[in-house]
């Protein structure tokens, strides 16, 4: 078994529309190689409308129209089960499910059943894979919802009666409850408090940890990444454009997307903006040619115009496609001690 | 003093679950707030997950009757059932950008639907030009076109898309009073900063009001005239934002703002909270207390 849990490989998926005759295309994920590695939790961040989600879909198997792979694989080494998703059969997808990968949508507290109460959609997803029942079951996922800071009145209670919170817990609680060798997690503790944040996100690498399993973990909370990940890749229109050792992306980032991104994060005490970007994100219908940044760039040169920059080696186990990485600076120290912030005193 | 919106004393308690097991759950207890007309604010209410902010927020929309208490806008009372048309005649005024986007659109209902049936009803609006101006216009605010956005289904879009989508449409009516529950979740730090310079902007230049339901407490700092925290449907500290978010008193606050997660530190790992902070903020759930006023003019709830 080599130390991949997932290959990646020349990975493009399209959304591939007719609007009243006229086609149109959104090279939503446009040419990824990555891989994922066992035991780690990989960050993927980006702006809005990047090709995050589009991306994670495609890793998760959750491939609907309009959406196509055009080209690439995707694939995986499972213990015992080894699957293509570009190519594979329906039930090769239906054995991967919940055991060996589950997947927390983005918004999927939206998803959970209106008219079933929680312990009831906890029985019909997990009480199989687990193979438990009764008060065997019952006593396992109230002890797991306990670490989510969830009572256990919950699994009596439909969905809107709990908060918005409370609903995207249970959803996490779902695809963790089984122990599963792949998290593909989407956005999924948007609606926490920062209290709670943190036990989830504990719990999520704990269980993690526990089994060596893989997580893939979508956010733009650039904190969380800097607590949570291993590693962190940065999407920008449709393209991994860097990706390395957590650390490393903070304090010495190799594009200049990332170096923004890393310092745009606001912090408590802030009374003015930090720089923000200039420009429009691109039209992923039609992509400036080149190094997809160059338009907002602030190194962008003439050849970053017309050449597109290769994902390339830049440090240890740190890749990045610009043309000029070498010349990239951090735009600020990551994070001032508190006692040092002018506005605090 | 004129007030726009009062809350008084309101308190919403659910029953929750089945014959067996049912339970009574004490969603807001004895909250009361007011905003002025005259100083147009943006008013950040932040808090635990489950503590009752959106059941506020949708008490203050109307959607939800408090179990006791009143809440009225401009004098009338919104906490009781109303006819058609003054629920239609409120709602221009009071409008709602609601938590979740991917639960605020019906998932077979086109975006620009939405957009143009708000337009039409509230604006008034029927020729296509005009309806286009509006929505495009409103789009435009958050980021977005209508070019990008019409046609499409709900599913079709991001999901910062989806919830700048969600905001546009609530500034369609050009409303005085906005609620907004966490309207920036899903974006980026860029875009986060640019929508909440936009409630910013609609406050100052435009006189708006805005209460504004996050989990980002920098954003709060940032835009906030005053806020409250509540923690189990109790508002536990209210006053000035910085003031509170500088040094916050109940020990609730205080655990909160240590929890905040910070880049210091980045790749090391570090997910722990200081236990005994846990422990002292945890010992005050369901304790009553009661509110009491501080020389730096907020409030704090005491046992
Ligand atoms: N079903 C669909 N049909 C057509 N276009 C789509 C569809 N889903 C997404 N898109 C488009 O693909 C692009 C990438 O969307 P995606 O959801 O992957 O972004 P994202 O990086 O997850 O953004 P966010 O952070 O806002 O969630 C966007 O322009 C979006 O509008
Ligand atoms: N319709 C309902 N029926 C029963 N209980 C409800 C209902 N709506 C809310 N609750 C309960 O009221 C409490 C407060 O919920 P609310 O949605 O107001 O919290 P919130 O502060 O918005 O949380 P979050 O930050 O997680 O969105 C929760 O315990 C929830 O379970
Ligand atoms: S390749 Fe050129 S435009 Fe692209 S990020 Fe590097 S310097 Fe900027
Ligand atoms: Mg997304
Ligand atoms: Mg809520």
């Amino acid at each position: 078994m080599s130390d991949d849990l997932l290959k990646v490989e020349g990975l493009k998926a399209y959304y591939q529309m007719n609007y009243f005759g006229v086609r149109r295309e959104v090279r939503a994920v446009d040419d990824i190689t990555m891989s994922i590695r066992r035991n780690e939790i990989y960050g993927i961040a980006g702006e809005s409308s990047s090709g995050k989600t589009s991306f994670i879909k495609v890793l998760a198997a959750a491939i609907r129209p309009p959406m196509r792979i055009v080209d690439g694989s995707v694939k995986y080494e499972f213990k015992g089960l080894a699957v293509d998703v570009a190519t594979a059969t329906p039930e090769q997808i239906e054995a991967m499910r919940w055991k060996h990968l589950s997947y927390i949508m983005q918004g999927s507290m939206s998803v959970l059943n209106p008219i079933r109460r929680i312990g009831r959609t906890f029985e019909d997803f997990a009480a199989r894979p687990l193979g438990l029942r009764g008060a065997a079951f019952r006593q396992r996922v109230i002890g797991h919802l306990e670490r989510l800071k969830l009572p256990a009145d919950v699994l009596n209670a439909y969905p809107h009666e709990l908060s918005g919170g409370m609903r995207q817990r249970v959803t996490i609680g779902l695809a963790t409850v089984c122990h599963p060798e792949f998290i593909i997690a989407d956005e999924p503790t948007t609606a926490l408090d920062v209290v709670v944040q943190k036990e989830v996100l504990g719990l999520i690498r704990e269980i993690q940890q526990d089994m060596g399993s893989s997580v893939v973990f979508v956010t733009h909370d650039m904190s969380v990444h800097a607590n949570m990940t291993d590693r962190v890749g940065i999407i920008y229109a449709g393209r991994l454009v860097e990706e390395g050792p957590t650390r490393q992306m903070f304090f010495a980032p190799k594009h200049p997307y990332t170096a923004h991104l890393v310092a745009s994060l606001p912090r408590i005490g802030d009374t003015a903006q930090r720089p923000a970007l200039e420009g429009r994100p691109p039209n992923l219908a039609e992509p400036p040619a080149g190094c997809r940044f160059h338009p907002r760039c602030p190194l962008a040169v003439d050849k970053c115009k017309t050449e597109v920059p290769p994902l390339v080696d830049v440090a240890n186990d740190h890749r990045s496609a610009c043309w000029r990485s070498a010349d990239v600076q951090p735009l600020v120290a990551p994070q001032a001690p508190q006692a040092a912030r002018g506005v605090m005193a | 003093m004129t007030t726009l919106l009062d809350v008084r004393d309101v308190s919403k308690r659910f029953t929750m679950g089945g014959l067996l097991s049912r339970k009574v759950v004490a969603a807001v207890q004895d909250a009361s707030l007011s905003l002025d007309v005259e100083t147009p604010e943006i008013f950040t209410i932040i808090g635990e997950s489950g503590s009752g902010k959106t059941t506020l927020a949708r008490m203050i929309l109307g959607l939800e009757l408090p179990t006791s208490g009143e809440i009225s806008f401009r004098g009338k009372t919104v906490s009781q059932r109303v006819s058609r048309q003054e629920r239609l005649d409120f709602m221009a005024n009071v409008q709602p950008v609601f938590q979740n986007p991917f639960e605020a659109f019906n998932p077979l209902k086109r975006i620009d639907r939405y957009l143009e049936a708000t337009a039409a009803r509230f604006l008034k609006l029927s020729q296509r030009d005009d309806l286009d101006a509006a929505m495009d216009g409103a789009l435009q605010k958050v980021g977005l076109s209508l070019v990008e956005v019409r046609g499409r289904y709900p599913h079709e879009l991001s999901g910062g898309q989806l919830q700048r989508a969600a905001i546009a449409r609530a500034l369609i009516p050009n409303p005085p009073l906005l609620v907004a529950d966490e309207p920036v979740s899903m974006v980026d730090a860029s875009l986060r900063m640019s929508i909440v310079n936009l409630l910013k902007s609609l406050r100052d230049d435009f006189g708006v009001s805005v209460i504004y339901i996050t989990h980002d407490l920098a954003t709060a700092y940032y835009i906030s005239n005053r806020l409250i925290i509540m923690q189990r449907g109790r508002i536990v500290e209210m006053g000035d934002a910085r003031t509170v978010l500088d040094n916050p008193e109940h020990p609730y606050s205080r655990l909160l703002k240590a929890s905040v997660l910070s880049t210091e530190d980045a790749g090391a790992g570090k997910l722990a909270t200081d236990p005994g902070m846990v422990k002292l903020a945890g010992e005050l759930v369901g304790k009553a207390g009661r509110l009491v006023d501080r020389a730096d003019g907020r409030m704090v709830r005491v046992y």
